[in-house]
């Protein structure tokens, strides 16, 4: 077994993160698990955008890393309020029954 | 040592990962995502980004996931239930899945230039201080910005979290 690892798994490892974060968002009926799978492909990214920033010997990587965490956390704090709200009119949480926009 | 680190914490991240998409209660996906933040942070740690490792663990399994489990307790969130859909969906959405991920992995082999394997301890500029000197000099405006963000997200989540909408 080799000692290191070629950089090209860390995004590969990423790109396989990325996939199932695709997968649950189109499959997973939840508005939750599905909120969730969007954080996933944000933490999918991120890898990718620290593994090149290791292999340039950047830190501009790093930085950019930090501004998609800056953004996740006031996207999950707006999303979880929106789907609060959408809990209080409808007392559901599953996205098909939250289909008003489709008539 | 380093590949036996990659391959523990890599197989950890997409096992939660897996078990994020199959698990039917939300509260059981929101602990594989922090399993998957987790092991993440340990392979920041690897390529030499330990801010980075210490945000992950405060900020994504720490902040963003508390507020996660807090509102899935708080609308006592059950397990989903399975409507009748079509039953082509399924294999048809998998085998697209694959085929983006085999195109994705062939890329990455074909187009990523020659590197040399991951050290730990190869490159050491993600300490606090190499990412404070470059936030606040060269992405001081970008920075300011996010602050404004982060406000209006606030003031967004005070709004809509009312009673009266």
């Amino acid at each position: 077994m080799p000692s290191a690892v070629p950089l090209s798994w860390y995004l590969i490892l990423s790109a396989i993160l990325f996939c199932l974060g695709i997968a649950g968002f189109i499959f997973r009926r939840n508005i939750i698990t599905v909120f969730m799978s969007i954080e996933l492909m944000l933490n999918a990214v991120n890898l990718s955008f620290i593994a090149f920033s290791y292999q340039l010997r950047q830190v501009d990587g790093h930085i950019f890393s930090f501004f998609v965490m800056v953004v996740a956390a006031a996207e999950a704090a707006v999303g979880l309020a929106i789907i609060l709200t959408v809990f209080k009119n409808r007392a559901t949480l599953a996205i098909d029954d939250v289909s008003s926009m489709n008539n | 040592m380093d590949a036996i680190l990659f391959l523990l914490f890599a197989t950890l991240a997409v096992g939660c990962g897996i078990n994020l998409v199959v698990q039917t209660h939300p509260i059981s996906s929101a602990l594989s995502l922090v399993g998957v933040m987790g092991s993440l942070a340990v392979l920041y740690l690897l390529l030499g980004a330990e801010f980075m490792a210490a945000a992950q663990m405060i900020v994504y399994a720490g902040a963003i996931m508390v507020l996660f489990v807090f509102v899935i307790m708080l609308l006592n969130a059950g397990a989903e239930t399975r409507k009748a859909r079509s039953k082509l969906a399924l294999p048809l959405g998998a085998a697209g899945l694959f085929a983006l991920l085999a195109i994705l992995i062939f890329s990455v082999q074909a187009l990523l230039p020659r590197t040399d394997p991951v050290r730990f301890g190869a490159f050491t500029g993600g300490t606090a201080k190499a990412i404070g000197q470059k936030l606040f000099t060269e992405y001081l405006l970008p920075f300011e910005v996010t602050s404004v963000l982060i406000l209006i997200a606030i003031l967004g989540a005070v709004v809509l979290a009312r009673k009266e909408i």
